[in-house]
C-alpha cells in the first residue's frame, strides 16, 4: 500500500542525534535491533512543539486494538498515519472499561472475542510502528499494567517504539510509580482533566502530565455527542491560563464542525475515538469499515487549517 | 477433660512476614498472633496479659489511612471525572459522623424503621448438632441480620447513604445489585426518603432473583439490565460507575459493599459495624465476654466487617471469612478471590481479584448471586495480608447442604449466601474446644432462593 510520510520527516536531522538519553539505553537486543527505526518518530511533546510552531492543531485519532482484527488495526493505523494524524492513541481492549460507552465497550467485547490479548497487540505493533512517522500513545486501564508489573510493561511497551500511554481510572495522586517507570523508559504518560476538577487540581496536573494535556470535554464516558459543551471553550481559557503545554480536547467529538469549533476555541489537539471506532468495527467488512475511515477521517482534517 | 485443640490461627507459621501498614498510625493497636503447637486448653478470657516474649505481634495500621488504603490496599483508582465527587463524599462522612443530629436521625430510622436491634440468638439445635461424642463443642449463636427489614444487612448501609445523599442535596440516586438484595435496600429506602433510583442489575442475576426484581420495581425503582460483559455482579458495577460519571453532579452512587474507591470501603464498613458493636453488647450479657470465633461469608465483604469491625484490634477473637468455592477452586468456575485471587485494581480499589493471565477480570461462579463477585474489599485484602482473618470457601453442593441443615435444625430459612458461613461450621465445629462461643453473622433470609434451591434440592 503506497502511502505518503509527513513532509517533515524529511527535512529532519539524524534523529538519533536528538533522542532523549534515555532511549539509547535499550537492554535487550530485540529492541536494540528496532532503536534504529524506533528513533525515526518524534515524542508527543516534540510533536506538538513542532505543530506549534507551525500554527497548527493535532489531529488525534483513538482506535480499539483488535476490533474487527489485529490485522485491520494495523492497516488503520498506516491509513491514519498516511491521512495526516500527528498522533494516534491506540486502546487496548479491556473487560471493564468503566470509561467507555457502548461504542468502545462493544469494540473491546469483540476484540477479546477474537482472543486479543495484550502480546498479541504487543507483535501487530512490533511490525507496524516501524512503518508509521507519526507517535503512537497507549490507552489502558490500570490492571493489565499491573498484571505484567508496571516495570516490565514499560520496557515492553517502549521496545516496540510506544511513545505515550493513558491511563484513565489511575487519577493524579496514585500515579507516582506509573510515572517514574514511565519517564524512566522514555514514555510520556498524559493525564486527563475534566469539567468537575476543581481549578487548584486541574493547575496539578496540568503540571504533571507529560506529553499533552488532556481535557475531557463532558461529565460521562467516551461517545459521540451532537454538539460540544460551551463549558470547553472557558476550561480551555481556565487551562491556558495556567500552563503553556499543549492541551488537547476528547471524548463526545464526532464531526469536523465540533474539530474546528474545538481548533478555533485554542485546543492545540482534537481527540476523535468513537466515531473512528464505529466505523471500523461496525462496517459490513473490514475493508469498507478502513474505506469508511479514510474518508471520514479526511474530512476532519479538512475541518483543521 | 478438654483435649489440646488450639484456637491459634492456622495461616500464622514460622517466618511469615507480615507487609506493615505504609502510614502506620501511632494509635494502631498490636495484634498477638498465637505461634503453632501453641495450644489452648479453653477459650481464654478477654484477659489483659502481657503477651509472652515467644509470641509474634503485628501492628495493625490505619484502617484505611488517610489516602484511603489498608495496607497496600484499597485507594481511588476511579476516573478523574469522580475524583471530586469522591472528596465531596469523605467530606461529608467525616462532618455527619460527628454530627449528633444525623446520628440521632440515623439511630432513629434503624430502631424504628430497619427493626434493630437484630437478636443474637443461641442455635441450641445447631449446637446440639456439633456437639461431640464427648458432649463437648462449641457454643453457636446467629446474629439475626435476616430479620431486618427487607430480609438482609444491606438496608444499615443503605439507609446511612440515603440520609447522607439528602444532605449532600443529590435527589437522584444509583446502585448496582448481585442477588438484588442490595437492590431491594436501595430501593426501600428512596421510597422511605422520597428519592429517584435507579438500579442496575446483571441480564443473568434479573433472570435467577426474579423475585428482587420486582420487589424493586414495586418499590418505585427502575431495574436496568446489563447486557454487556458477563451480565452479571462486576458488569453491572462498571455500569452503575459510567452512569455515575456521566451524572455525577446530580446523583449519588450507592455502593452497596466494602469494595469500590475510598471513602467507601470505609463508609459502607461504618454503617454496618453496628452489627459488631451490638453483638458486643449482646455478647458481655449472655455470656460475659467477647465471642471467641466470628464468622460471616465475604462476596464484597460487607456483613463480614460489619461484624468483624468491632473485634479486629480483640486480639483474641478469630475473624473467619468465607467465600464461594461454586463447582470448587480447581474448576476454575468458583468466586474465591481471596484464596485463589491476585492483587490488581477493579472497579476503584485496588485488592485482590479474579483474573486471567491477561489481566482481564474473569467471570465468577456461585450459586449465590451475591457471591458471585470477582473482587473482594479492600480491608479484606488487608487483613488476610496481616494473618488477621481467615479466609476459606465452601462450594456451591456444600452451601445447598447447610441451607438445609439450618431450615431443618432451627426453622431458619438462611440465604444462599450466609449458607456458605453456615457450611463452613462442618470443618470448623470439630476443631473447637468446648464451649467455645461462636457468633455467625445470618446475613440475610432465604426465601429469595427458593426458586434457586428447587432446581437443587430433592425435598
Amino acid at each position: 500500500m503506497a502511502f505518503t510520510l509527513n513532509s517533515a520527516f524529511y527535512g529532519l536531522p539524524p534523529k538519533r542525534v536528538s533522542m532523549p538519553p534515555s532511549l539509547i539505553r535499550f537492554k535487550s537486543s530485540t529492541t536494540a535491533r528496532h532503536s534504529l527505526k524506533v528513533a525515526q518518530t518524534r515524542s508527543i511533546s516534540e510533536t506538538f512543539s513542532k505543530l506549534k510552531e507551525q500554527g497548527k492543531v493535532a489531529l488525534i485519532p483513538f482506535i480499539s486494538a483488535g476490533d474487527p482484527n489485529l490485522a485491520t488495526t494495523s492497516k488503520a493505523l498506516k491509513v491514519l498515519d498516511s491521512c495526516g494524524s500527528d498522533l494516534i492513541e491506540l486502546g487496548m481492549p479491556y473487560s471493564d472499561p468503566i470509561l467507555d460507552g457502548p461504542v468502545i465497550q462493544a469494540a473491546c467485547v469483540r476484540a477479546l472475542a477474537k482472543g486479543t490479548n495484550f502480546d498479541s497487540v504487543i507483535s501487530m505493533l512490533r511490525e507496524v510502528v516501524p512503518e508509521l512517522s507519526c507517535p503512537i500513545a497507549l490507552f489502558t486501564y490500570y490492571n493489565p499494567i499491573l498484571k505484567r508489573g508496571v516495570e516490565r510493561f514499560m520496557t515492553i511497551v517502549r521496545g516496540v517504539g510506544i511513545h505515550g500511554l493513558v491511563v484513565p481510572d489511575v487519577p493524579f495522586e496514585e500515579t507516582e510509580i506509573l510515572k517514574s517507570e514511565a519517564a524512566r523508559h522514555g514514555i510520556e504518560l498524559v493525564q486527563l482533566t475534566t469539567p468537575t476538577t476543581p481549578t487548584e487540581r486541574m493547575k496539578a496536573i496540568a503540571d504533571a502530565s507529560e506529553g499533552f494535556i488532556y481535557l475531557v470535554s463532558s461529565v460521562g464516558v467516551t461517545g459521540a455527542r451532537a454538539s460540544v459543551s460551551e463549558r470547553v471553550q472557558s476550561l480551555l481559557q481556565e487551562i491556558k491560563k495556567t500552563t503553556s503545554k499543549p492541551v488537547s480536547v476528547g471524548f463526545g467529538i464526532s464531526k469536523p464542525e465540533h474539530v474546528q469549533q474545538i481548533a478555533e476555541w485554542g485546543a492545540d489537539g482534537v481527540i476523535v475515538g468513537s466515531a473512528l471506532v464505529r466505523l471500523l468495527g461496525e462496517s459490513t467488512s473490514p475493508e469498507e469499515g478502513l474505506k469508511e475511515l479514510e474518508k471520514f477521517f479526511k474530512s476532519l482534517k479538512a475541518a483543521l487549517p | 477433660m478438654a483435649t489440646s485443640i488450639s484456637l491459634r490461627n492456622p495461616n500464622v507459621s514460622l517466618g511469615t512476614t507480615f507487609p506493615i501498614a505504609r502510614f502506620a498510625s501511632p494509635r494502631s493497636s498490636i495484634v498477638t498472633l498465637r505461634m503453632p503447637g501453641e495450644s489452648m486448653a479453653c477459650p481464654p478470657p478477654l484477659a489483659t496479659t502481657a503477651p509472652s516474649a515467644a509470641v509474634e505481634t503485628v501492628p495493625i495500621g490505619e484502617r484505611p489511612d488517610r489516602f484511603g488504603r489498608f495496607g497496600r490496599f484499597g485507594g481511588k483508582y476511579v476516573p478523574e471525572t469522580l475524583m471530586y465527587a469522591l472528596s465531596e463524599l469523605e467530606t461529608a462522612f467525616e462532618t455527619l459522623s460527628k454530627d449528633q443530629e444525623f446520628q440521632r436521625e440515623l439511630d432513629g430510622i434503624l430502631r424504628d424503621y430497619v427493626g434493630r436491634e437484630t437478636p443474637l440468638y443461641f442455635a441450641e439445635r445447631l449446637t446440639e448438632h456439633y456437639r461431640r461424642a464427648d458432649g463437648t463443642g462449641p457454643h453457636l449463636y446467629l446474629k439475626r441480620e435476616d430479620l431486618n427489614h427487607t430480609g438482609a444487612h444491606k438496608i444499615n448501609n443503605a439507609v446511612g447513604q440515603a440520609l447522607l445523599a439528602k444532605r449532600l442535596g443529590k435527589k437522584r440516586i444509583i446502585a448496582e445489585t448481585g442477588a438484588g438484595q442490595h437492590g431491594v435496600a436501595t430501593a426501600t429506602v428512596c421510597a422511605r426518603f422520597g428519592l429517584e433510583c435507579i438500579i442496575y442489575m446483571g441480564a443473568q442475576d434479573m433472570e435467577r432473583q426474579a423475585l428482587n426484581v420486582f420487589r424493586m420495581r414495586l418499590l418505585g425503582a427502575e431495574v436496568r439490565a446489563v447486557h454487556s460483559g458477563t451480565k452479571t455482579l462486576k458488569d453491572a458495577t462498571s455500569e452503575a460507575i459510567r452512569d455515575w460519571v456521566t451524572n455525577v453532579e446530580t446523583t449519588h452512587y450507592i455502593l452497596g459493599s466494602v469494595a469500590g474507591p475510598h471513602p467507601y470501603p470505609m463508609m459502607v464498613r461504618e454503617f454496618h459495624t453496628i452489627i459488631g458493636k451490638e453483638t458486643r453488647r449482646q455478647a458481655a450479657e449472655k455470656w460475659g465476654r467477647a465471642p471467641d470465633v466470628l464468622v460471616a461469608c465475604v462476596g464484597g465483604g460487607s456483613n463480614a466487617m460489619g461484624l468483624f469491625n468491632e473485634f479486629v484490634n480483640d486480639k483474641e477473637v478469630r475473624l473467619i471469612g468465607v467465600e464461594a468455592a461454586g463447582h470448587g477452586i480447581e474448576s476454575g468456575k468458583h468466586a474465591a478471590t481471596l484464596t485463589m485471587g491476585e492483587v490488581g485494581v477493579l472497579h476503584g480499589a485496588m485488592s485482590y481479584l479474579l483474573q486471567d493471565d491477561d489481566g482481564q477480570i474473569v467471570e465468577p461462579h456461585s450459586i449465590s448471586a451475591g457471591l458471585d463477585y470477582p473482587g473482594v474489599g479492600p480491608e479484606h485484602s488487608y487483613l488476610k495480608d496481616i494473618g488477621r482473618a481467615e479466609y476459606y470457601s465452601v462450594t456451591d453442593v456444600e452451601a445447598l447442604d447447610a441451607f438445609k441443615q439450618l431450615s431443618r435444625l432451627e426453622g431458619i430459612i438462611p440465604a444462599l449466601e450466609t449458607s456458605h458461613a453456615l457450611a463452613y461450621l462442618e470443618k470448623l465445629c470439630p476443631t473447637l474446644p468446648d464451649g467455645t462461643k461462636v457468633v455467625l453473622n445470618c446475613s440475610g433470609r432465604g426465601d429469595k432462593d427458593v426458586q434457586t434451591a428447587i432446581k437443587h434440592l430433592q425435598l
